[in-house]
């Protein structure tokens, strides 16, 4: 556990330096929730259409970001030194924190930036939508760090992601955006205990599938 | 002192449909080194990536032994060193910040003494908080050196071993060569004439390019 944290350690203190994955999440984040500003305006839409604004917006800035983790390894041809110093499994569980906690920060600054410029965006439970939040964040940043580790390896990287993302996030995405519209209208969490459940078995499986899996994906 | 073994039998590496060697087959126990030799894509590199764990067989197998039992594939990092022309260390962090960073993931305890004094062995103590991106390549191949002594392997695989290197350097890989072969493990891949001496036994690659399964 302690490699795995010295792992988050050098991908975090390597991106301070160069910025692989921030950079492009900030301008992503800065240039879609403008538009989306600039075509709402003042009108008020619907929970709908807010709560599914707001996860298209997630799910597409962890699309331009978290890939950057293993991508960048392999392009520099780092990869090699970092298999000769650690357990694929502690590689794969730094990456992951790495992820957890870029994609934290990300979905945090989305969140309050949404709260503050949509004046129709109130939530009403708030402990409904943090839990989903946080459940929601383990979820898409496991998966983005295994394909992430999978198109690491393919030719045609820059493609290959939102294709493979897309159907692998899509049952997280769409229990979001339920569980945010159930928030914002003031339903208990009971109302969406499915929902709920879906994104914690969501959540488990994944971690434990990528970490049976990784292994092979890692090694050439 | 554990006795280590390591066992190759019958390895075969193809990749995709072309075959890069098959039926390779030695076993050196701890003192023993060899040299790998062949031409230009006979598959010295490939094979040294195998043995170092980074790289899948297509056929056959190897494994290395560390008194009775076997060590598990994912844990081959612990005991060997690498240096190999495809390795690449983080050019945005110091030498000294990169050895610090990889006794820290190996979770070895290393001082910064003890770091210093592995940096003043390659030469580079004085350079020790410039980033490697403004190492020259001779440099960089001496960080490789660092990297690959830092856990004191019992094993050492070498790839082109003294490509970059001055007169200086070569004189410490010479020695770090003379130590490992009359200790431990040593596998050196080279085209190099002069390096042929640095094995006990040699192999030359070209001569297992035939598809035994055929
Ligand atoms: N990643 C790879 N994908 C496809 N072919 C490869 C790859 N790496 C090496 N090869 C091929 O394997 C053969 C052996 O390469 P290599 O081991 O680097 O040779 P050497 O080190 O003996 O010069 C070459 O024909 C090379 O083209
Ligand atoms: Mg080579």
């Amino acid at each position: 556990m302690k490699k795995a944290y010295y792992i988050f350690h050098k991908d975090f203190s390597s991106e301070l330096r160069m910025r692989f994955a921030l950079n492009a999440l900030i301008m992503f984040v800065v240039v879609s929730l403008s538009t989306i500003l600039f075509a709402i305006g003042s009108e008020k839409a619907t929970e709908n259409v807010y709560a599914g604004m707001m996860w298209v917006v997630v799910f597409f800035s962890a699309m331009s970001g978290l890939s950057r983790t293993f991508v960048s390894e392999e392009e520099r041809g780092t990869n090699l030194i970092l298999s000769l110093i650690a357990h694929p499994v502690n590689i794969f569980l730094g990456k992951f924190l790495f992820n957890l906690v870029l994609i934290f920060f990300i979905n945090t600054i989305i969140a309050i930036l949404y709260l503050t410029l949509f004046s129709g965006f109130v939530i009403q439970n708030w402990y409904s939508f943090i839990l989903a939040f946080v459940l929601g964040n383990i979820g898409i940043a496991t998966s983005s760090t295994i394909i992430a580790a999978i198109i690491a390896k393919a030719n045609v990287k820059g493609t290959l992601y939102p294709v493979l993302a897309f159907p692998i996030l899509l049952p997280v995405i769409l229990m979001l955006i339920e569980i945010t519209k159930s928030a914002m209208v003031g339903e208990s969490i009971s109302e969406v205990q499915s929902e709920f459940f879906v994104l914690l078995s969501y959540d488990v499986v994944m971690l434990t599938a990528s970490l049976m899996v990784f292994d092979i994906i890692w090694k050439d | 002192m554990n006795n280590v073994r390591l066992i190759v039998s019958n390895l075969r590496k193809a990749f995709n449909r072309r075959l890069v060697f098959d039926g390779v087959s030695f076993t050196l126990e701890k003192p023993a080194s060899i040299v790998i030799t062949g031409r230009n894509g006979s598959g010295k590199s490939t094979l040294i990536k195998i043995l170092a764990g980074v790289l899948s067989t297509s056929g056959g197998n190897f494994f290395y032994e560390v008194g009775e039992s076997k060590l598990d594939s994912e844990n081959i990092y612990k005991i060997i060193g690498l240096v190999s022309p495809y390795l690449i260390l983080y050019d945005e962090f110091t030498a000294f910040e990169n050895l610090h960073l990889f006794s820290k993931i190996r979770g070895i305890k290393k001082s910064n003494e003890e770091i210093f004094d592995l940096l003043d062995q390659v030469g580079l103590y004085e350079r020790r908080n410039d980033l490697l991106r403004t190492f020259s390549s001779g440099m960089k191949q001496r960080m490789k050196y660092a990297s690959a002594l830092i856990h004191n392997p019992t094993v050492l695989l070498l790839d082109e071993p003294t490509s970059n290197l001055d007169d200086e350097g070569k004189k410490f890989v010479n020695k770090l060569i003379q130590d490992f072969k009359s200790n431990k493990i040593l596998v050196v891949a080279t085209n190099e004439q002069s390096d042929f001496q640095f094995g006990d036994s040699i192999i030359n690659l070209d001569a297992y390019k035939i598809n035994s399964k055929r």
